[in-house]
């Protein structure tokens, strides 16, 4: 290292420019501003993150899917004890963290969504205290890692910190994996369901078959690795902690996906010593997570916007969706990954009996997929066209993700 | 090609517990499809690693994989037998990707060098960068085939010996080795196009079927879709 002096002045310089930037960004409508701020920051000083960090009480929330809502969750129910740093754009790589820290200021606390392909480095510069792993599976296998080798980085990454707390999905096997070489008392378990499997039939351990059993139970056929008895689970609707305690969690966001996000956001804030019932009226007042779940009125339409961007998801959006009108938006620009063969792993059949419209740059490949799963449709060129094409009331919108940043821009940044 | 389809066609998915990586459900799906609008029953039967794999099937399909699942996947092949007793009933075989390089002699998985079902011949090994993008390029005249669009993401590269012939010249994307892509040998045939290559490219669906039912030609179908699925792709490569 160099002179470790010049540092602060050179974080406080650094942490300027960056708010600046992202002001800047803002006024001038190219953006949130919640990356290019981060990004210059880093160059002044590129210990940036672990800078802002140090001195804070962190929570990471990584996975697959649901960690955008998750860390709204969690935010929300930390708010309990203080102000919360959090990057609730959704701006998940270190740029976006840091950006995020810089512009709240000095808080006690901070949770931070974390892509799942830098959960290592993140770890390594804010040091958390709690770390929460949602799930793994298949997405935009074009240029991410492969789902078995995501678990096995995250399970390195996590080897080198063992004092920090995990709160797990013991529904998840590559989660479970990832999770289970740490000590026994810094793990805690949760339950919220795996409705997609395809990815988890092999164990990641020793490649023996994972079978599942009654009541969310699976084990390695070898006997390597098996579910975990969760101390958060979900019944009957309901949030149950670790002390049996049942409790009703009245969320505006759809779903059972949804109520599990509830649980885990609430094991990890009771690991900062949140009450339950103190946090539970607060994920309740989160209408919607960067314009996910966003209900706006249009020409006499409800539009409701989900955003579905992996096979998991879909299957997750068909459970949250109302029967009604539906549109289906698909792209496969950068951000998207570029292959939509993924269209095949998902079962649309659940769309039967509603009116299905299809519409995004890659509407072609949808239409092909819903002729051959027996769903009838029409072909929509834009999102105009479809508000015209239903009927006055509910219209659900579930799109993939620049299809749905395109969709959020007709509807002028809903949210 | 089995003798006469009493209880209709046979479509076999091999292994869809390790090999179904991007979508590889779409070429069974689309293959029972375009039989069943033609008239012809067609049963779909998914066989798990851990299951004995029937050899009286029609068509097998076999699709991409991971590494590790690609490797398990050819070691209980060999071990089990079914798919060669399958291929010497004169079945018809699609195979893609991973599905297809284990068809070879041999194959790279984990930097180490593994034994194939040696089926056709081919043998793959690793290329200096991975294979990731559009592929599309011109069937094999004898086949009476459309170009070929679809999708790769492919880290090997294989190669082909006398006993198959190339399915496909290149015109975007790597295939085998950037210049040829696929390989087909009597009534078995393999791609780098991965995941429901079919939905691209019905037209080699529906020449498995001919291959299967020992027709010479399909009744055309209502083909609006996948036709403009197909321009849409092969414009975007400039074709």
């Amino acid at each position: 290292m160099s002179d470790e002096k010049k540092l602060p002045l050179r974080t406080a310089f650094a942490v300027s420019v960056s708010k600046t930037a992202a002001a800047l960004s803002r006024a001038t409508g190219r953006g949130d501003g919640s990356v290019i701020g981060g990004r210059l920051g880093m160059m002044i000083d590129p210990d940036l993150l672990a800078h802002l960090a140090a001195g804070r009480e962190i929570a990471l929330v990584s996975g697959t899917n649901g960690k955008t809502t998750t860390t709204r969750f969690t935010a929300a129910a930390l708010g309990v004890l203080g102000d919360v740093a959090t990057n609730s754009f959704g701006a998940n790589m270190p740029t976006g963290h840091t950006s995020a820290l810089a512009r709240a200021g000095a808080t006690r606390y901070a949770v931070l969504e974390v892509d799942e392909h830098y959960l290592a480095q993140v770890i390594q510069a804010t040091e958390p205290r709690v770390v929460a792993l949602l799930n793994l599976s298949r997405d935009q296998l074009d240029r991410a890692k492969e789902v078995a080798m995501m678990a096995d980085l995250w399970r390195q990454a996590l080897a080198a910190h063992p004092k920090v707390h995990i709160v797990a999905n013991a529904d998840d096997p590559m989660v479970v994996y990832a999770a289970g070489a740490h000590p026994a008392d810094e793990v805690t378990w949760f339950s919220a369901g795996q409705r997609w499997q395809d990815d988890s039939h092999v164990c990641p351990a020793c490649g023996g078959h994972i079978q599942r059993g009654e009541a969310g139970g699976w084990a390695c056929a070898n006997g390597d690795l098996r579910r975990p008895s969760p101390q958060w689970t979900l019944l009957d609707g309901e949030v149950v902690a670790p002390d049996g305690v049942p409790h009703e969690v009245k969320l505006q966001l759809p779903g059972t996906v949804n109520l599990g996000n509830a649980a885990t956001a609430l094991a990890v804030a009771a690991k900062f010593g949140v009450n339950p019932i103190d946090a539970i009226p607060r994920l309740g007042s989160v209408a919607s997570v960067a314009g996910r779940y966003a209900q706006v009125e249009r020409d006499g339409r409800l539009v409701r916007l989900l955003l579905a961007k992996n096979p998991a998801s879909w299957l997750e959006a068909f459970e949250m969706a109302d029967v009604a009108p539906t549109l289906l938006a698909i792209n496969a620009r950068d951000p998207d990954g570029l292959d939509t063969s993924w269209l095949y792993d998902v079962d649309f059949s659940p769309l039967r009996g509603r009116q299905v419209l299809v519409s995004g740059d890659r509407a072609m490949d949808l239409a092909v997929r819903l002729e051959i799963n027996g769903v009838p449709f029409t072909h929509v060129k834009t999102f105009a066209d479809a508000v015209a094409a239903v009927p006055q009331g509910r219209l659900e919108v579930i799109a993939n993700y620049t299809a749905f940043q395109d969709i959020r821009a007709e509807l002028d940044r809903v949210l | 090609m089995s003798s006469d389809l009493n209880g209709g066609l046979q479509i076999v998915w091999v292994y869809p517990d390790l090999l179904s990586t991007y979508g590889d459900r779409g070429n069974m799906l689309i293959l029972a499809h375009r039989a069943r609008a033609r008239g012809i029953p067609a049963q779909t039967i998914e066989v798990r690693s851990d299951q004995r794999l029937p050899d009286q099937g029609d068509i097998y399909l076999l699709g991409g994989g991971e590494d590790g699942p690609q490797a398990l996947a050819a070691q209980r092949l060999l071990t089990d037998g079914g798919l060669a007793r399958a291929a010497a009933n004169r079945a018809v075989i699609f195979a893609v990707c991973a599905g297809y390089q284990l068809l070879g002699s041999t194959f790279f998985a984990k930097g180490d060098k593994c034994p194939g079902l040696d089926m056709i011949d081919i043998s793959s090994d690793r290329g200096p960068s991975r294979a990731v993008g559009e592929l599309a390029g011109d069937v094999d005249p004898t086949l009476g085939l459309p170009p070929l669009t679809g999708f790769e993401n492919h880290g090997g590269r294989t190669h082909l010996g006398p006993g198959v012939k190339p399915l496909v010249r290149v015109t975007t994307g790597v295939g085998n080795d950037g210049v040829t892509e696929g390989a087909w040998s009597e009534t078995i045939l393999g791609t780098y196009a991965h995941g429901p290559a079919l939905a691209r490219n019905p037209a080699l669906a529906d020449l498995l079927l001919c291959w299967a039912t020992g027709e010479q030609s399909l009744g055309p179908l209502d083909d609006t879709w996948p036709d403009r699925l197909r321009a849409e792709r092969l414009t975007a490569v400039g074709r």
